[in-house]
């Protein structure tokens, strides 16, 4: 898919004012540290998890232009691996958010070498068709218990001192990762290696022809991305005690889709507004007893047709566009 | 007779996105004419034959069709007023036989040739009927693509690059076609690269540079311009 | 396993499979004309079967009339949302267009699932074709051996529409090269709008034939519209034959599966769809776009 240079250039132009970075930031950090008191710990929880699981998704298709239908697939794996390491084995909190981030990781290795060969729809495909095959375990293999799920998931301590049944000690805690998640993904944009993917998705034969391995590289987004994404289960799984078979449905690969469209494909805040409000309007529609899935749909087409810029890719354009006019 | 132009172009301008190539176009064909429009690769030749059938959707200025205004017209409104579009990639449908092709573009208007006379025209075709389109040789392709639009009863046709990399008896046989052509009074605007082709069967010649037409010269005037044309056409 | 246990299976793979040839025959029509996957041709396949249990219990039109006039609403309504909606992405990437009928998808079956819940309506076998034969190596329910052969005649007289007739050969020809074919004439939009009306149709039409054998259910949509995927994938995403012909194979696929390792049956398709993405991603019958 292809992105609206001039959202290009708009996160270009905002990357380099540097002190309005740094502001944006205190302020975001800020709001981490108070909205608990503002808001139902538990639910910011299942809203920082969903707004990693769509960065991680826009480390994809915003880095490499790929539309991947699967990526369930990695937060449902890494859901159930830490539910289960958890459970089962004991795992303390930190590990078993390890084994199910590694457990993704390594299936991001398997998807990806088999589905970067492709491009397009048939790159899409061939994720659905490997993320069928991961709902497929999931609904078979003994420790899933299929329909019921994994329940009950303890929280455990973390790093053996601070105890995560406390509702606030674990917000923070996820709140901390999904930052470091957010900075990493930030680093990764900026690094060398994310110029070369953005290169490699403006013109690939070029890249080819200049010699670079582009498929090593475009292997490697997708490890981060699905590894990004089993992080963003596995947290999901231990802080809200549950990993069913909707983590790893194709229903959850669309609405991962939907989240970062909404917020606006390829920028970095985009996809967290995009799960924000996704997840606060799940909450608040299923209360209110409206269908929720028609609404998200009638969004989904709403952004579609009109604001493929999505909310903060269409604010982001308007400002550049401000700019060049003062500017020029 | 009222209006004998069958096209006349005025100031137009063609955009392929944010760049312009027709930087305003004038031109006219009378009826019962052959006109060529030459010049080097890139001149906006074919860009014109694509705002003339309505291809080319950024389009400004006024294209008159059998004296109709046609700028704001869809493709297949143009056509229907008699025009038949043979384009420079020829276009033969893949996945449908030479038979289903040559029968495929509907009867615009009473006088199309007959199927008979086209096998009279294009021997080939009859024998490769039910061959696919996939199958033809370029120069196949070529007289197939002509015959097409010669059964529909179009009395306006537009050719772009006909004899465009074939042998030179398969590019005596389109000049065959083309002679039936005027003697049947149809009106022909093409492209040509091939200037000794087009000094042949024309009976004007537009020369275009950067999207405008810089120079007329008719048939009588020919032999007096080819130094100037050799020029234009980088030869 | 019994020779009756294996045919059981088997006939049952074939009725499948006769449902996976005709949704997948409406979506090669739509992206050959298109390149758009159409989602929402699961919704109209439910919407098919939801019109027919409406017919039936709201207006007492019984199952013969509704074969034919629920494929004509569910044409007429794909027919709206295709001017009012679906037009708007034809000149975006593809994959917008994916994503669009993917929006459309969930709020249909959405919409279904709030007016009438998930668990399930049923709809009965037309009077006259209750009961069954016994053929001997096996018990032959008459409204199947009626679905197969039905679904069959559909699947070759839309394969003869296309490949054999002069509108046929409009479609295979803007399949192609739309433009061209505007260039001589046709209307070419109007085409568009016809095959997906047609092609949505198709899926109304399955849905009337599923009622009485599957339970009149909101979800029944996305529970085979994955499957289809797959189908068409495998046959190739464009074309007629493939579908056909790989729908039925693989839902005979599915029913022989069954017999041997039940859990997995429907794995094998996706497997088979990796496979062939790989080495062939055009498809068994597709060409390369």
């Amino acid at each position: 898919m292809t992105l609206d240079r001039a959202v290009t250039d708009a996160a270009a132009v905002k990357s380099r004012d540097l002190r309005a970075n740094v502001v944006w930031m205190a302020l975001g950090i800020s709001a981490l540290i108070v909205a608990p008191y503002f808001i139902y710990p538990l639910f910011l929880v299942k809203l920082l998890c969903m707004a990693l699981f769509a960065i991680a998704f826009n480390l994809l298709i915003g880095g490499c232009g790929l539309l991947s239908f699967g990526h369930a697939a990695f937060f449902g794996s890494g859901a159930y691996i830490a539910a289960e390491t958890a459970k089962a084995w004991g795992l303390p909190f930190e590990a078993a958010v390890l084994a199910g981030t590694v457990t993704a990781a390594l299936l991001g290795f398997l998807f990806g070498a088999i589905a970067i060969r492709r491009q397009g729809l048939y790159f899409a495909m061939v994720t659905l068709a490997l993320a069928q095959g991961v709902y497929f375990l999931a609904l078979r293999l003994p420790f899933t218990h299929s329909e019921d799920g994994i329940q009950g998931v303890p929280r455990g301590w973390l790093l053996g001192i601070v105890d995560l049944r406390d509702n606030l000690a674990l917000y923070y805690t996820v709140a901390g990762i999904f930052l470091l998640g957010y900075l990493f993904v930030w680093r990764v944009v900026r690094s060398p290696f994310g110029q070369v993917l953005r290169a490699i998705k403006d013109n690939r034969p070029r890249m080819i022809s200049l010699g670079y391995p582009v498929d090593r590289f475009i292997l490697l987004n997708f490890v981060l991305s699905a590894a990004l994404s089993g992080v963003a289960g596995s947290l999901k799984a231990l802080g809200l005690g549950l990993a069913t078979l909707t983590d790893v449905d194709w229903s959850t690969s669309g609405e991962v889709v939907l989240m970062v469209l909404l917020g606006g494909l390829g920028t970095l805040f985009g996809p967290v507004v995009g799960a924000a409000l996704t997840v606060s309007m799940d909450d608040y529609l299923a209360g209110i007893g409206i269908p929720v899935p028609v609404v998200i749909g009638l969004i989904f087409i709403a952004v579609i047709l009109i604001f493929r810029r999505g909310i903060v890719g269409e604010v982001l354009y308007r400002l550049s566009r401000r700019g060049s006019r003062i500017g020029r | 007779m009222a209006d004998a132009a069958v096209l006349e172009l005025r100031a137009v301008e063609g955009f392929y996105g944010e760049s312009q190539v027709l930087h305003g176009v004038d031109l006219t064909v009378q009826r019962g004419e052959i006109v060529t429009l030459i010049g080097r690769n890139g001149a906006g030749k074919t860009t014109t034959l694509r705002a003339v059938m309505g291809i080319l959707r950024q389009r400004r200025g006024s294209v008159r069709v059998m004296g109709q205004e046609t700028i704001g017209f869809l493709p297949e409104k143009i056509a229907r007023l008699g025009v038949g579009y043979v384009p420079e990639e020829r276009g033969i449908f893949a996945s449908l036989n030479v038979i289903e092709n040559l029968l495929l573009p509907p009867r615009l208007k009473p006088g199309g040739m007959s199927l008979d006379e086209i096998y009279t025209l294009f021997a080939n075709l009859k024998e490769r009927s039910a061959s696919s389109g996939a199958k033809l040789s370029g120069g196949e392709q070529q007289m197939l693509a002509i015959a097409r639009v010669l059964r529909t009863g179009a009395d306006f046709l537009v050719l772009d690059e006909p004899t465009e990399g074939l042998a030179p008896v398969i590019v005596a046989q389109i000049g065959i076609a083309l002679d039936a052509i005027r003697q049947r009074g149809m009106t022909v605007l093409l492209v040509e690269q091939n200037f000794r082709f087009a000094a042949g069967v024309s009976d004007r010649h537009y020369v275009m540079e950067t999207g405008r037409i810089v120079d007329m010269v008719p048939r009588a005037e020919l032999g007096g311009s080819l130094a100037r044309l050799e020029a234009y056409l980088g030869v | 396993m019994s020779l009756n246990g294996l045919l059981a299976q088997l006939l049952l793979g074939l009725i499948n499979g006769s449902f996976y040839a005709m949704l997948s025959l409406g979506l090669a029509i739509v992206f050959g004309l298109l390149g758009i996957v159409n989602v929402a041709q699961g919704a109209f396949y439910m919407l098919g079967a939801f019109l027919a249990w409406i017919a039936l219990t709201h207006f007492g039109i019984g199952y013969w009339p509704a074969l034919v006039l629920v494929p004509l609403l569910t044409a007429l309504i794909g027919i709206v949302i295709e001017r009012t909606i679906i037009c708007w992405v034809y000149q975006l990437d593809h994959l917008y267009g994916l994503l669009l009928t993917l929006g459309i998808f969930q709020v249909m079956q959405g919409m279904f699932v709030y007016w009438y819940g998930t668990a399930g309506l049923s709809y009965s076998t037309p009077h006259a074709l209750t009961s069954g034969h016994n053929l001997g190596f096996m018990y032959l329910p008459n409204y199947r051996a009626w679905v197969v052969a039905a679904s069959l005649a559909i699947c070759f007289g839309t394969w003869y529409a296309i490949e054999r007739t002069r509108l046929g050969a409009y479609l295979r020809a803007a399949t192609e090269n739309p433009t061209l074919v505007r260039a001589f004439g046709i209307n070419v939009p109007l085409l568009v709008t016809a095959a997906f009306g047609g092609g949505v149709a198709l899926a109304g039409l399955a849905g009337v034939l599923a009622a009485p054998i599957y339970q009149v259910n909101p979800l029944m949509g996305g529970n085979i519209i994955i499957t289809v995927f797959a189908v068409v994938v495998i046959g190739g995403l464009g074309s007629i034959l493939g579908s056909i012909v790989t729908g039925l194979a693989l839902g005979l696929l599915e029913g022989l599966s069954k017999v041997f390792y039940p859990e997995a049956s429907n794995m094998v398709i996706f497997a088979m769809m990796i496979v062939v993405l790989m080495i062939k991603p055009a498809g068994l019958f597709g060409t390369e776009r």
